[in-house]
Order: C-alpha cells, then sequence, then structure tokens
C-alpha cells in the first residue's frame, strides 16, 4: 500500500536528480561546490523575502542568487581578498540575513516552518508542484542542453573559450541563474543545508566510471536517481528524516563507487 | 626588415601602452605581423609579453594606442601551459569539440598536421607536455587561422621536443602562409624558426632577424648575464656569415624615438 505523498515525494525527488546531476558535473568541473554553499545558504533569505511580498518563493530565491552573484563579481574586482574568502562572508552574512528575516515575517505569516526550508519537506510536496518541478526540470535541462559547448569550453579554460567567441560572462551568469533555480527546487526535498550534497555528490561518484563529459552527465544524473529512491525508501521504512536519508545515500553511493573503483 | 614585403599586413599594433594600477606593463608598442611570417617576441620574466599577446587577442584593453586586426581576420590562439583538471573527463577529441562543431575527418586531419592522430581517443590528462601542445596548436587550425598567436609553446617541452615543435609550426607556416606570433623567453632555440625577432622590455628594445638580435647591445644587457656559462650559446655572430647566406650588418633597428643605454627600471 503506498500513499499518494510517497509517490508525490518519489517524482519530485527524481524531478531534482534529473537537474541536479548535470548541473553538479558543472559545479564539479569549474570548483563551484562553495560558490553552490553560498547560492543555497542565500535562498533562505530569497524565500523569506518573496514570502513577506506574497511571491512564489523562487522568484525570491533566484533574484537573491543573482544578486549575489553580481555582489561576488564586484568584490573580486579588488584582488586582495580570495574568492574563497569572499564566499565565506557572503554565505554566512546571507544566511545570517535570511534568518532575521524570517523571524520577523513568522508572526505574520501563520504555518511557515524555518525547519522545513533548512532540512527539507519533500513527504509535504503535492501534486501542483510536483508538475510545477517537472516543467522546471525541462525548461533547465533545455537551456542547459543549449549551453553544454560553451559550458564544457569555460571549464576547459575560460581565454580558449573568449577566442572561440564565447561569451564567457553571459555563459557565467546563465548558469548561475540555473543553479539558482535547481536550489530553490532542491529546498523542498533536501533542505537549504544540504543542497550542495545532491549537486556534487552524485557527479563525485560518475567521474570514475566516466571517459566523456556525457557519459558524466548522464551517470551523475543516474546516481542522484539512485540516491533519491534508496533515501526515500529507507525514510519511509525506517521512519528516517527524508532529506538528510537522500544525502546519506549518495554519500554511501560515493563510497562504495571509491572502492568499486578502486580495484582497477 | 621583413622579407614579405608583398604581404599585407594582419595585425599590427601603433604605440601601445598598458597600465595596470599605476604600473606600466607595456609602453609605445609597436609591431607588426604580415602573412607568412613568423614573429617571435622574446623578453624576461614581466617584460609584459603575455600582456601584449592579450591584447592583440582582444582579452585584454590597452591603456593606450591602438591595435589593428585585419577585417574578417582569423585569429588561432595557443595559451601557455593550460591545466586541464582530472575530475574532467575529456578525451582528445572531446577537447577538440569544445572549439566548434567539426567532423571526424577535420579532427583527424589537423592531428595529423601535428603528429598527433593516434591520440583521438586519448584522455587529455594522460598526455605528456609536448604531445599536449601539439594537440593545443591542433585545436588553433581548427577554424583554419590567418594567424597564429602562441604564448610560449614550448614550455614543459624537453629540449629534442622544443625543437621538434618549433619546425612543426615552421612546416606549418609553410603550408598555410599564415602569420605566426610566439613568444618565448629563449631565443636560442627559436633561432632556426623566426623571420623577425622582438626582444621586448615593457618598451621594445630592438627588433630584427634573429642572429642581429643575438648580437644586440639591449638583448645581450637583458639576456646577457643569464647566457653566460650556458653551453649553447657559444658562437657568436659578430663576424659576418650567416646561415642563410646574407650578409646582414649587425645592428638591428631601434623603436621610433628609440632610448638611452642604460634607462631601464627593471
Amino acid at each position: 500500500m503506498i500513499d499518494d505523498f510517497i509517490i508525490n515525494a518519489v517524482l519530485a525527488g527524481i524531478a531534482l536528480a534529473l537537474v541536479a546531476g548535470p548541473l553538479g558535473c558543472v559545479v564539479v568541473w569549474r570548483r563551484m561546490a562553495y560558490f553552490g554553499d553560498t547560492l543555497a545558504h542565500s535562498a533562505l533569505l530569497g524565500v523569506a523575502l518573496a514570502v513577506s511580498a506574497e511571491l512564489v518563493p523562487i522568484i525570491g530565491v533566484v533574484f537573491i542568487g543573482a544578486l549575489l552573484a553580481a555582489l561576488l563579481f564586484w568584490l573580486e574586482q579588488r584582488r586582495e581578498l580570495s574568492a574563497d574568502t569572499l564566499l565565506g562572508i557572503l554565505s554566512h552574512s546571507a544566511l545570517a540575513l535570511g534568518l532575521i528575516v524570517f523571524s520577523l515575517i513568522q508572526t505574520r505569516v501563520p504555518g511557515i516552518d524555518l525547519m522545513a526550508y533548512l532540512f527539507g519537506d519533500i513527504l509535504a510536496v503535492n501534486q501542483t508542484e510536483v508538475v510545477w518541478m517537472y516543467v522546471g526540470a525541462i525548461f533547465i535541462l533545455s537551456v542547459f542542453a543549449w549551453l553544454w559547448r560553451a559550458l564544457i569550453s569555460i571549464s576547459v579554460n575560460e581565454d580558449l573559450a573568449r577566442t572561440d567567441g564565447v561569451n564567457v560572462s553571459r555563459v557565467r551568469f546563465v548558469f548561475m541563474l540555473l543553479l539558482a533555480m535547481v536550489i530553490a527546487a532542491a529546498i523542498k526535498v533536501v533542505g537549504i543545508l544540504l543542497v550542495t550534497a545532491m549537486l556534487i555528490i552524485p557527479a563525485a561518484s560518475a567521474r570514475a566510471f566516466s571517459n566523456t563529459p556525457v557519459q558524466m552527465v548522464i551517470l551523475s544524473s543516474l546516481f542522484a536517481v539512485a540516491a533519491v529512491v534508496t533515501g526515500l525508501g529507507a525514510s519511509f521504512y525506517q521512519d528516517l528524516p527524508a532529506g538528510p536519508a537522500i544525502v546519506v545515500a549518495a554519500a554511501l553511493g560515493f563510497f562504495l563507487t571509491r572502492i568499486s573503483s578502486a580495484r582497477y | 626588415m621583413n622579407t614579405d614585403a608583398g604581404n599585407e599586413v594582419l595585425i599590427s599594433t601603433s604605440n601601445l601602452g598598458y597600465t595596470i594600477r599605476g604600473h606600466q606593463i607595456l609602453d609605445a608598442v609597436s609591431l607588426k605581423l604580415h602573412g607568412n611570417e613568423i614573429v617571435t617576441l622574446i623578453g624576461p620574466n614581466g617584460a609584459g609579453k603575455t600582456s601584449l599577446v592579450r591584447i592583440l587577442l582582444g582579452l585584454k584593453k590597452a591603456t593606450s594606442g591602438e591595435v589593428y586586426r585585419k577585417p574578417g581576420v582569423n585569429i588561432g590562439y595557443v595559451p601557455q601551459k593550460l591545466h586541464i583538471d582530472p575530475v574532467l573527463p575529456l578525451r582528445v577529441r572531446d577537447f577538440l569539440l569544445t572549439a566548434g562543431r567539426f567532423g571526424q575527418e577535420q579532427l583527424i586531419r589537423v592531428l595529423e598536421e601535428v603528429h598527433m592522430s593516434h591520440l583521438l581517443a586519448s584522455a587529455v590528462q594522460t598526455l605528456s607536455g609536448g604531445e599536449f601542445q601539439r594537440v593545443l596548436l591542433a585545436r588553433a587550425l581548427l577554424h583554419q587561422p590567418d594567424v597564429l598567436v602562441l604564448d610560449e609553446p614550448a614550455q614543459g617541452v624537453d629540449i629534442i621536443g622544443q625543437q621538434a615543435l618549433y619546425q612543426t609550426i615552421k612546416h606549418i607556416r609553410d603550408r598555410h602562409g599564415c602569420g605566426v606570433l610566439m613568444v618565448s623567453h629563449d631565443l636560442h632555440l627559436v633561432m632556426a624558426s623566426a623571420d623577425q625577432v622582438v626582444c621586448l622590455n615593457t618598451h621594445i628594445c630592438c627588433t630584427g632577424h634573429p642572429d642581429d638580435v643575438s648580437a644586440h647591445p639591449e638583448y645581450l644587457k637583458i639576456f646577457g648575464q643569464a647566457m653566460e656559462g650556458l653551453a649553447p650559446y657559444s658562437h657568436h655572430h659578430d663576424h659576418s656569415h650567416d646561415a642563410h647566406g646574407n650578409v646582414i650588418p649587425l645592428a638591428c633597428e631601434n623603436e621610433p624615438g628609440g632610448h638611452e643605454a642604460g634607462s631601464h627600471d627593471r
């Protein structure tokens, strides 16, 4: 006997896995893990602002993400501080600001739950949200496919890409927007604090078995789907929190792939 | 000084200046590259060679002066020592395809030009330094460039491999008639393949045929000390015969409005 909410949860999780796999590969190739984390932390601020303005949360998340990328770009112009340090500053100040705004609106908006955003609430996903997640996934994957060659090109070397006529800043910016959208969708599934895991763990697992970028992207999606299904299964049968169970499943998968690829 | 007066100028700079935060990197740099010509840019570290190349490629904007590119000119670029992170699974084939849409035959054709067609399916991270530089060169050839710009193409390549690489570059020039602008910090290795050498140290110290430049006082002032005690520098061309049978006077042309010897601040 499987209830609707489980089916919705699995469907939503798979939609996320299908996009997190490919985008996660680019995050890993371009060493953007910390940037992804910063984007995720800032997402709480985006959610809080969107809710207080009575907008769909994803609008707030993408808006704050774009603002963050612009701020980072501006801060990087002066080279005294490394991108690493700047991200550390932005990441935590955005999260702190998000928590403050959230506590301010909590009294005005009944039923809004901080924990659901921090750790995910996949079992509360309804059918409409599932449909929207697939619409979003198709959109994100289409843009990703359109940018594909440019994304590999800038991952290899930005100067070389530029001399080939790739508009590097535009590609980076569009990719960043896609990433913000994925993070917005992933908040429901694994929560703000664990979003980056969904991006980088399946991609890292896929590396050992891939000889080409395309293979890595496909395998990464498959590993992410496997983590979602396994994690939700464990959550359902053992009554574990769903988001963390998915991330732990992905991490176990990663260590298994390490062990099996070490044999060669 | 240039040997192919009939060829038109593909790229040139006039009076180029480049400053970062009050720091003069390039000063009054004027140079020309014609078709079918190999110009080698030499100079010590920090001389502004890479900045000049990046300005020519349009990756940076000059602070003053002008850059001319012949309209529609196609520039192939071989960057300095590219590192591809092992986390990106990339075969030579995939790497070449980052340059655009090309068929299998085109990929093999450019790889054959650099004698690397057997590596089409190899992972780029498994290639040796010399093999990878050749693959980079092949990638630059995909768009059938009128100009090849190479930034220290022989870095990380052993001495035998370096000579072979310069030979390959020369053959490519002979076959396609493209202009080649090459950066190097070692004049003696490029001697055989360069038509013209530009010695850069923020400003242009001297330009001319490799034999002349190697005897020029400005060149010796910059490189002389480093060259002492190096075995390859055992011949001085201060008496006239040269490898090409031309009699070439020693003095090489100074940049317009030249400078006093001893005016360097670096």
